[in-house]
């Protein structure tokens, strides 16, 4: 009894190990990254959006009133006119089809916490659940 | 010994390249002030007084007749005496052409107060880009249409005046949005000859860039100045 429990308690620490280390991995700034080649063309380094063309994400309500349509949103776009904290937009946004529900966390956890945003972070459970909704979208 | 020649050698090398670097700097502010000539030039024999002289061409922007947001016909003639920024996108464009626009308002922002300078922006998507989607993409850029055109036309005229701003511009639908095309600004004289080439979503390019227009406005100036004293 004893040793099984101490062999569970040395996997636990091998497993926060390896959770930790894949921190300080490249996948830290995976977000970062992600964020620069498919996001900031638009929506700038900043998050700051264009004028009454393209919606901030720094400081955009729209981040917490749509969180659970955010992963369906990167992952197929949108079109329509949307409001951004008061403001209509309706510029329409592409696709990102080739980007896995990692990624897409990553992104979006950093958009949730980066240009001065303080947001509750997504799992990739949480993601992969929202993803799930759209996935009929896929299919078109 | 060996040391002492080793550790004086480089002391030699880096006053070297600090001369380098100094004669940079001062060299810099200097050709600000002679912007060149872009794009080919030909030397033209002509007569003056019974004497054969040599004159330089220079590349020039021939006529060109677009439309812009407020449905109004731009011409060469509309930029005459002007100098002008322009550049080529698409509104749906995904990739850099959003970064080009925030980049160009740096340069409306900082001209915002000056008429002789304005922008010339040209789809290279018109059968989209109508009238009407331009209207709404600069209502939504909050810019005044006597400042920015965005101008629409036939598209072959569009694709051709691209090359005369040589600029890359073309149908690709292999690129996202279907268009592959550069980000470049070009600025353009009172003579329409191309002063200058700069990418447009690189922010120190478009620094240079709103430092080297007023160039060319104070040599309009001085021109003028220099014309009304002559016909005093």
């Amino acid at each position: 009894m004893q040793i099984p429990n101490k062999l569970l308690a040395q996997a636990a620490g091998m497993a926060a190990l390896l959770t930790l280390t894949q921190c300080f991995t490249d996948k830290q700034n995976e977000g970062e990254r992600f964020y620069t080649q498919y996001c900031a063309n638009c929506h700038m380094d900043d998050g700051s959006g264009l004028r009454n063309l393209i919606p901030p994400l720094a400081g955009a309500d729209y981040l917490e009133s749509h969180r659970d349509e955010l992963a369906c949103i990167i992952k197929h776009g949108q079109t329509g006119n949307i409001v951004v904290n008061g403001k209509n937009y309706n510029q329409g946004m592409p696709a990102f089809e080739q980007l896995d529900k990692g990624e897409i966390t990553n992104i979006l956890n950093y958009v949730q916490t980066s240009f001065g945003n303080s947001n509750e972070r997504f799992t990739i459970r949480e993601v992969e659940l929202q993803l799930n909704k759209c996935r009929h979208l896929l299919e078109r | 010994m060996n040391r002492s020649s080793i550790s004086n050698s480089g002391f030699v090398i880096l006053l070297v390249l600090l001369a380098g670097l100094l004669q940079g700097c001062s060299g810099g502010p200097d050709a600000n002030s002679e912007l060149p000539y872009l794009g080919e030039r030909q030397v033209v024999q002509r007569e003056s007084g019974g004497q054969q002289v040599a004159d330089t061409v220079y590349h020039r922007i021939p006529d060109f007749a677009f439309i812009n947001q407020d449905s109004q016909v731009v011409t060469s003639l509309t930029l005459q005496d002007k100098v002008y920024v322009t550049d080529f996108f698409f509104t749906t464009c995904p990739t850099i052409c959003p970064k080009m626009k925030s980049q160009m308002l740096r340069v409306y922002e900082a001209f915002k107060d000056e008429p002789q300078l304005v922008l010339l922006s040209h789809t290279i998507d018109p059968a989209h880009d109508t009238v009407a989607v331009l209207r709404d993409y600069a209502e939504r850029l909050q810019v005044s249409s006597d400042k920015w055109h965005f101008v629409t036309g036939e598209k072959d005229s569009i694709y051709d005046i691209a090359l005369q701003y040589m600029v890359t511009a073309q149908e690709d639908q292999e690129e996202p949005g279907g268009f592959v095309h550069s980000g470049a600004f070009v600025l353009v004289d009172q003579n329409r000859h191309v002063r200058g080439i700069y990418d447009g979503t690189d922010p120190a390019q478009v620094d240079k860039l709103i430092r080297d227009i007023p160039a060319l406005l104070d040599s309009n100036k001085k021109k003028k100045k220099k014309q009304d004293a002559d016909t005093q």
